[in-house]
């Protein structure tokens, strides 16, 4: 229905009775509108800001929110005024959509922000007006490619179980997932950086024989040539059949234009072996060494410039385009012209019209090499002619194609520059995770602190306030635990027991896999590297002792240890042990699941009362105890028994 | 009718160029902006009260901020009721109908004053109206080309999409059924006295003239 009108739909109705004496049956009855309300001011307050409109305006589009009673649920009774906690200024658009039947795209709002307010209030963004229609779209693309890019990041993480294929493939395209793959990108480069370089070399003079003039390089040391040949040739044909063996669509890689590229590299030289010296092919074979110049264009794997640089050329097809055409028109009318205009002058070197081409060319690209000049006066008026257009002509595509580099190459600028950013971000977003896991178990010790002090007749005086929110979180995950009958500890408790079961031969752990960020990654791996023996003066005398926590004492010496002043909280840790928790861990027989957020322990931890515990740990760097890969490397989500 | 205030606001923009150039005699803007009689000599003239009429300008004035509708405004707020035909050529004789003083605009009183007669009138000034949307050049009868047009122009408006399918003829058969019914002496015009007379002894006609008056 013609909402956008429905103030004219009284009109319309009235407008009927054109039809009625011309009617032959009877007309049906028409409907009653039995709430018969005056029509009455709503007043929304949306935070704060009071709008205020008839009620029939927002009646006008029944299928959002306003419109419908949808709006009901927000309500105030008190104030007598509908509520919205959302922002004032976007809803200004959002009402005036209502009033004028036109939704607009104000240019300083944010694309995002604007289209969650449309969503909240029911409002699709395909009727936003003409006037602000192609901004909004390009708007929303930019941002779609920005977060485009955002998102190709996270596929060079690495999946758990990936083929060794995959792996490979992995490797080639992303050289710094793994140091094999760094190797093998340098050594490529390396090869054809030397087979560019002997190819140039090879036709240098090397200075003379006894007898014969200079003759270059390649002819005089023909076997050195041939073996460097020999081996990148070879180091390429590897490369490239691995890459065929690891591409995941073996049809989609031979066609693609880095592949080709390897190919016409590398087929000379093979169609040089198979060829023996036959006179009448020997020509063919040596045209065939300038395919070799291609190698250089294998670069471009390693170049991000280069890329660029070919996808804007690739992009910029139709300018390109353009220029040649309007070139190749402008060439061939002056040409003709200068040939007409120089056929009188004796010993003119314009003999044809496309030996003027020449002459044409070299003039509008204002190069002038000065091998073929006019000599007659209209000759010479046309040149100038000729090459003031040329200018002119060359000079008005390229702005388009340089303004398409620009905006290509800032893309890549901007990725570039938002993943560096995003190692500082998702570091301070990682600390800001691990506060809140923390304070969890923060808490828990506070617990058991409050406890243990009731216990010993202590006033608690460091009753930190928790608020509501947060308590109410606590018990949330408390709930969990009892569900699970496991508690959550912090990484170096986990570690500490991982450890010891490994050394007990336990053979159960399984590290159950989520998806988490992959900081942890270098995190963990980074464990692999830092132990620190920890004085066995540290660990508080309440620990029950069983069997397994006599390997605990053993093992004390042994400690992973992730890089910050921490230690001091293990050992705080360990008073979560409580004696009923024993008997269970026994029985258990050390079985380790992983279940939850392991991330680094923020030094927030370092904050808490030093008080109770021994002296603080050493930290130094001994020999390492490689921990099994289980822990690096993999994304895990970890919880221990007790 | 009362005279019409009409403030006819001219502007002309000068560019930097002088005068002399045509084209910037092209930029003259001139907008016509329209406002009508003060609330109680509309009420006093229509049928309809203070509120309803606030409502109904509230309305139209959201649509045509100028006062003033203009033909093509009027086409295309009526063919939005009317979405599956095309509602244009009847839209058009309606404009005439409305537009009483024949100045090629519809303002607010030409509007109200319409759907006064429309929707608080009496039977016989309604038929008077229909009438006079029947007869297209006022000339006090209506032909049958003239009823042929109008028909036209209401089957126009169902669009193609109909059951049973609409065919050539049947705008002029239900000319000629109209006519049987209304032209008494047949003498291939329809007055007015004639279409008062038939409408007042067709049941349905009158039953239907009653429809819509709880509207506003």
């Amino acid at each position: 229905m013609a909402t956008g009108v429905a103030a004219w739909l009284p009109f319309a109705r009235a407008a009927a009775i054109g039809w009625m004496p011309v009617a032959n049956c009877p007309m049906p009855i028409a409907p009653r509108d039995n709430t018969k309300r005056q029509d009455e001011l709503i007043i929304l307050n949306v935070s704060g800001r009071r709008f205020q409109t008839w009620r029939t305006t927002l009646d006008r589009y029944p299928d959002t929110l306003l419109g419908s009673s949808e709006k009901d649920f927000f309500y105030n009774e008190d104030t007598k005024e509908y509520f919205f906690d959302r922002d004032p200024d976007a809803f200004r658009s959002i009402l005036n959509f209502y009033r004028t039947g036109k939704l607009h795209y104000p240019r300083h709002e944010c694309i995002s922000a604007y289209d969650e307010e449309l969503t909240f209030f029911g409002i699709i963004p395909e009727i936003i007006g003409d006037c602000c229609y192609e901004e909004y779209k390009d708007r929303k693309r930019e941002n779609l490619e920005r977060l485009q890019d955002d998102q190709e990041e996270t596929k060079d993480m690495k999946l758990p179980n990936m083929s060794f294929r995959e792996t490979m493939w992995r490797a080639f395209e992303n050289p710094h997932t793994s140091t094999m793959a760094l190797v093998f990108y340098y050594v490529t480069g390396f090869f054809i950086a030397i087979s560019v370089i002997t190819n140039v070399v090879e036709t240098v003079p090397c200075g003379s024989t006894f007898n014969q003039k200079d003759m270059p390089c390649g002819e005089r040391y023909t076997v050195a040539f041939f073996c460097i040949d020999t081996a990148c040739v070879m180091i390429f044909t590897v490369e490239y059949l691995l890459r065929l063996f690891a591409a995941p669509s073996r049809y989609r890689f031979m066609r693609s234009v880095m592949s080709i590229i390897d190919v016409v590299a590398i087929l000379p030289y093979y169609i040089g072996l198979v060829m023996t010296n036959n006179e009448d092919v020997s020509g063919a074979f040596v045209t065939l060494r300038v395919f070799r110049v291609f190698r250089i264009f294998k670069f471009s794997r390693h170049s991000q410039g280069l890329r660029i640089l070919g996808y804007t050329l690739k992009s910029c097809a139709s300018e390109l385009g353009f220029l040649l055409f309007s070139l190749t028109m402008a060439i061939i009318i002056f040409a003709t012209v200068m040939f007409y205009a120089e056929k009188g002058s004796s010993s003119s070197k314009f003999t044809s019209i496309p030996a003027s081409f020449w002459y044409t060319i070299v003039t509008m690209t204002t190069l002038g090499y000065g091998d073929m000049v006019p000599k007659t006066i209209a000759g010479k008026i046309f040149g100038s002619i000729c090459s003031l257009s040329g200018v002119l002509v060359i000079a008005l595509p390229v702005p388009v194609i340089v303004s398409n580099f620009s905006r290509i190459y800032h893309q890549n600028q901007r990725a570039d520059k938002r993943r560096a950013q995003k190692k500082a971000r998702m570091a301070r977003i990682r600390i800001a995770k691990s506060g809140s896991a923390n304070a969890f178990l923060q808490s828990k010790r506070n617990g058991l602190l409050s406890e243990l002090l009731e216990l010993t007749g202590k006033d608690e005086e460091d009753q930190k306030s928790v608020s509501l929110l947060e308590s109410q979180h606590h018990h949330l995950l408390h709930c969990l635990e009892k569900t699970t009958a496991h508690e959550f500890v912090d990484e170096q408790m986990y570690e500490q027991n991982f450890l010891e079961t490994a050394l007990q031969t336990f053979p159960s752990h399984s590290p159950s896999t989520a998806s988490h960020d992959s900081p942890a990654v270098t995190c963990c791996s980074r464990k692999e590297r830092r132990n620190t023996p920890l004085p066995s003066a540290g660990l508080p005398p309440s620990h029950p002792s069983s069997a397994h926590q006599s390997a605990l004492h053993e093992l004390s010496a042994i400690r992973i240890h992730c890089g910050d002043p921490l230690s001091h909280s293990t050992s705080r840790s360990n008073l979560n042990v409580k004696p009923d928790d024993s008997s269970r861990i026994n029985s258990k027989s050390g079985r380790i699941t992983t279940a939850i957020i392991s991330l680094p322990s923020p030094p927030a931890l370092s904050s808490d009362g030093d008080g109770l515990h021994g002296p603080l740990q050493r930290r130094s760097h001994p020999p390492s105890i490689q921990t099994t890969a289980s822990s690096a490397g993999i994304n895990i989500v970890k919880v221990s028994a007790l | 009718m009362d005279p019409r205030r009409v403030l006819t606001v001219s502007a002309r923009v000068d560019a930097a160029v002088s005068s002399t150039d045509s084209v910037e005699d092209e930029l003259e803007l001139s907008t016509v902006r329209h406002r009508p009689e003060g609330l109680e000599q509309l009420e006093a003239q229509t049928r309809f009260s203070r509120k309803e009429l606030q409502i109904l300008y509230r309305g139209f004035k959201n649509e045509c901020p100028s006062g003033v509708v203009n033909e093509e405004t009027f086409k295309d707020i009526y063919s939005q009721f009317f979405p599956q035909g095309d509602a244009s050529t009847y839209a058009h004789f309606l404009f005439n109908a409305f537009d009483t003083d024949h100045n090629g605009s519809v303002s607010f009183e030409d509007f109200v004053m319409g759907l006064s007669i429309l929707l608080r009138g009496t039977v016989q000034e309604k038929l008077i109206w229909a009438f006079n949307l029947y007869d297209i050049n006022k000339d006090g009868y209506i032909s049958k080309e003239e009823m042929l047009d109008i028909m036209k122009a209401i089957y126009d408006m169902m669009g193609k999409c109909t059951y049973p399918v609409l065919k050539e003829e049947t705008p002029r058969q239900h000319v000629e059924v109209f006519f049987q019914k209304m032209d008494k002496n047949k003498d291939g015009v329809v007055t007015i006295d004639e279409f008062i007379d038939s409408c007042q002894n067709d049941e349905n006609i009158m039953r239907s003239m009653h429809l819509f008056e709880n509207v506003l």
